[in-house]
């Protein structure tokens, strides 16, 4: 029988938390590093609208979860694991995943209210374990050098661990999950091939819409937006599909609710993020928005954030006016005016 | 391949192993706007304004933190560089509320100085702050939150470099805010550290200059000036002086042109401090009064004593510091010889420090119902007034202080750096015990054991054959490391902010670990330079210690009390 990081390997597994980093890597990594105390943690933060999978996998797969956990303490030698998780997943599921736990070396940590977003990301969910304020660290040190009290840490999504609890019993067939939400018939959790194209996810789960729709894909916040022509492409980061019906959902309101999301979720640590995502907000609200404005500062965002939040506020925005809002006649001028 | 060559701006530059970006292009006169950093502290790279562009990279790079690589190639003012580094300006514009007219630090201001340089509006976004409070911290500091840049630099001078975490960082995103914590056992010993540290004078001391030009108006007022033994190594630098160059004799003549009647200098009064500290220490020794004696001049101390370790009242010197008695000896002894009535005397102190003025306004320091001193300015404030009335600080004419209250010694003057409260009553104290005849040759005045800048100095000084076990606590964050072995000293020396007052949360800004050892630099080459290095052979000092005690005056105006203190 293959060696546990040799079958991750071979099967291509990436993270399923949303930066699709290479499994293999990040446990050789944890696992090569001289250290005296080595942690793992469970990412069940799961903070984005519109993703549920995680929630999904605790719902149905607790043993698998537990199984990928207790293989990752085995193989880097932890001292301890704990499961990241968030306030709503830690009341539904603390008591069966409790019972799941008895005599390993996993402790659930429940997500501080405060923790919001921010607290998903591997820095923050440091702090917060720690007591510190949450919020995102410097990179370098990446927590596989330097993580929880300084010692290395391995860091992973829900359902990479139940990936690799298939993977180490033979049974990982290169899928994954997808949250489909929205305006569909049927939202939930699916369970189709990584390499399933968006189209076929909506056509198989019976939700691809009768109407005139676009699709926000990878996050329901900070995840690429496509035109019902862009849907033979793979969903990517974490699995999440959302419809929105193009009649039904006004562009200044759609824009509003993704910066609703990012202003109240940036932990308001660096000047862009802060202040920009507040200025996004204030200009949408405007009756004429200075749109010269507003694509100053999206293009700021990525260029001078803290960390990865501040940088993916203009992914959804600048993709929804370039794939979606082109043929509106309503924002026709400002396409000419700010270069898109 | 270059090696530790980078190249800036399309020019090479050689750069040292771990270097960063901002350090080569400062050091090479290349200007990068910064507001958090500041080399007290770690980097935190969250102002995004000194961000920079390196090639190869994907989004701008902040300079502050990006090491600089052999072969790199860093464009610091590109356009796209400048577009952004505009923007994230005029976004932390629209948080700092201006309120440049009465701001003393407008002169200074680099946030002025930034949207000069960039041509930015400070208007373009709405202000957002703008109904946020000020905090105000008895009547030393205050921080105005409608003012703040959350580059949050208080909060790492009140906890990282003090360890007082009475600032803390409340709310997230927009809605944060830095506000004093709402955890009672903590509380602000004034030291003004967060004031220095303050890019944008958010946090800043409570201004009182308004009142001294109001007093100066007054033509029933004799306004009296005394100035505290720093300053004269650390107003210069607002003035293009170098940093620690001794400037006494111009500072003398700028009050003078502001129109204060009288100058003096509190290194006098520190040569009176030191008779009466010294005095006590002996009396202390040879009585088995309670030990260690602490020194008690510095008031950011005296504030920590009295919240967090009152057990230690006893062992603080009962004698007051420099400023108040330089005050009290002004408003009795000097009042007397010019016969005037105290009550018509405003003394204004120059200090270096935000806690002078909570010290100069606590009741017990009265005489008959007289305060000492009746305004503090910190040196922030005194720059501030000079440059606000045109006075050409450098070009002024030189000029003494006046007597017999500007007489001082080189003891006196070190009282501005840490250790200098120490070495001033050794001195004196090996003077006493010694006799007069003592050969006090340099190698014997110079205690160097407590000079210097480390956290906790420990040493053992022979005077008259006796042993004296010292301790000098530079920084109020390493007391804690004292007081669980407090049996092992006889007297012991604890300054609030690093370096002593010398590093005060009123000195100039920037103030850092290399400017305060310049400016001590300074304060050793004036006391080198004196006559007299002793403060107990400073006669005129001796006169009036005599003098307040045939007037029955000792306790009152040599003396004090402390109090728990439970607000």
């Amino acid at each position: 029988m293959a060696k546990l990081l040799d079958k991750i390997k071979k099967a291509e597994l990436v993270g399923k938390g949303g930066a699709c980093f290479p499994t293999f890597s990040k446990w050789q990594a944890v696992k090569n590093a001289k250290a005296d105390k080595k942690y793992i943690v469970c990412n069940c933060s799961e903070g984005e609208p519109d993703v549920k999978k995680d929630g999904y996998i605790l719902e149905h797969f607790p043993e698998k979860l537990i199984d990928g956990i207790n293989l990752a303490v085995k193989e880097i030698k932890a001292d301890k694991a704990y499961i990241f998780i968030n306030e709503a997943y830690y009341k539904k599921y603390s008591t069966k995943l409790l019972g799941l736990i008895v005599d390993t070396k996993i402790e659930l940590f429940k997500k501080p209210h405060v923790g919001g977003y921010i607290a998903g990301e591997e820095s923050s969910l440091i702090n917060a374990i720690e007591g510190s304020r949450i919020e995102p660290n410097r990179k370098p040190p990446y927590p596989s050098d330097s993580g929880l009290w300084g010692a290395p840490t391995l860091i992973n999504n829900v359902e990479t661990f139940y990936d690799v609890s298939l993977i180490n019993s033979d049974a990982y067939n290169k899928n994954r999950f997808y949250t489909v939400a929205g305006d569909c018939v049927w939202p939930g959790v699916y369970e189709f091939s990584n390499d399933q194209t968006i189209g076929d996810i909506l056509v198989e789960s019976k939700n691809y819409p009768k109407f005139d729709f676009f699709v926000q894909v990878g996050g329901g916040a900070s995840g690429e937006v496509l035109n019902s022509n862009q849907l033979d492409r793979e969903v990517g980061g974490s699995g999440s599909i959302t419809v929105y019906s193009i009649e039904k959902h006004k562009p200044i309101d759609v824009i509003r609710n993704w910066l609703n999301f990012f202003m109240n979720e940036s932990c308001g640590q660096c000047t862009p993020c802060r202040e920009g995502t507040y200025r996004l907000h204030e200009i949408i609200n405007q009756n004429k928005p200075n749109w010269h404005m507003f694509f100053a500062i999206l293009e700021d965002l990525p260029e001078t954030s803290f960390c990865a939040l501040g940088i993916s506020v203009p992914v959804p925005i600048i993709s929804y006016f370039k794939n979606v809002l082109k043929d509106n006649q309503e924002f026709s001028s400002i396409f000419v005016e700010n270069n898109i | 391949m270059l090696n530790n060559k980078i190249k800036i701006n399309n020019k090479e530059y050689d750069f040292n192993e771990g270097e960063t970006v901002l350090s080569v292009a400062t050091r090479n006169g290349i200007q990068i706007p910064t507001l958090c950093d500041h080399p007290d502290f770690s980097v935190k790279e969250n102002c995004r304004v000194c961000v920079v562009e390196i090639k190869g990279e994907h989004g701008l790079s902040t300079s502050c933190s990006a090491k600089a690589k052999p072969g790199m190639e860093i464009q610091t003012n590109s356009d796209r560089v400048e577009k952004s580094r505009g923007l994230n300006l005029e976004m932390i514009f629209a948080e700092h509320i201006e309120k440049c007219a009465t701001c003393i630090w407008r002169f200074e201001c680099k946030l002025l100085k930034y949207a000069k340089d960039y041509n930015l509006l400070i208007n373009t976004f709405s202000d957002r702050k703008g109904k946020r409070p000020v905090y105000r911290f008895k009547n030393a500091v205050e921080l105005d939150s409608s003012q703040c840049i959350d580059c949050r630099n208080c909060v790492d001078a009140c906890s990282v470099l003090q360890g007082i975490d009475y600032l803390e960082i409340k709310g997230k995103g927009r809605n944060q805010e830095v506000v004093p914590t709402a955890d009672v056992r903590k509380h602000c010993i004034l030291c003004g550290q967060c004031a220095l540290h303050c890019p944008v004078s958010a946090a800043q001391e409570q201004p009182n200059w308004q009142d001294v030009e109001r007093e100066m108006k007054n033509d029933k007022k004799i306004v009296v000036v005394q100035f505290a033994p720093s300053i004269r190594v650390s107003i210069g630098e607002d003035f293009g002086f170098d940093h620690g160059e001794i400037v006494t004799e111009k500072l003398v003549s700028s009050l003078r042109e502001l129109g204060f009647d009288y100058v003096f200098d509190v290194s006098f009064a520190a040569d009176i401090t030191t008779l009466v500290e010294a005095g006590e220490l002996l009396e202390r020794i040879e009585k088995k009064g309670v030990m260690p004696m602490m020194t008690s001049c510095c008031p950011g101390w005296v504030n920590y004593v009295e919240y967090y370790n009152p057990e230690l009242i006893p062992n603080l010197t009962t004698s007051r510091s420099p400023q108040i008695h330089g005050g009290g000896v002004i408003k009795t002894y000097w009042a007397k010889k010019m016969n005037v009535d105290p009550k018509n005397i405003v003394v204004v102190s120059i200090m270096p420090c935000t806690a002078k003025k909570y010290e100069a306004s606590r009741e017990e320091m009265a005489i008959n119902n007289i305060l000492p001193v009746d305004y503090v300015l910190t040196t922030r404030e005194l720059s501030f007034m000079i440059k606000k009335n045109n006075i050409n600080f450098a070009n002024l004419k030189e000029s003494k202080a006046d007597n017999p209250l500007g007489d001082y010694t080189g003891a006196g003057v070190i009282f501005g750096g840490s250790g200098g409260v120490m070495e001033s009553a050794l001195r004196t104290a090996q003077y006493v015990l010694e006799g007069p005849k003592a050969k006090l040759t340099k190698k014997r005045l110079e205690f160097n054991g407590v000079r210097g800048l480390e956290d906790v100095k420990e040493t053992v000084v022979t005077i008259a054959g006796k042993d004296l076990r010292i301790g000098v606590v530079n920084g109020i964050k390493h007391i804690k490391e004292l007081i669980p072995r407090l049996n092992e000293f006889d007297y012991i020396e604890v300054m609030t902010c690093p370096g002593g007052c010398i590093g005060g949360g009123g000195q100039p800004i920037p103030t850092s670990k290399e400017i305060v050892k310049k400016r001590i630099a300074g304060l050793y080459r004036d006391d080198t330079n004196s006559k007299i290095r002793v403060s107990a052979q400073n006669e005129s000092a001796k006169e009036i210690v005599e003098w307040l005690e045939d007037n029955k005056l000792t306790h009152k105006t040599l003396h004090t009390k402390y109090f728990k203190n439970l607000d």
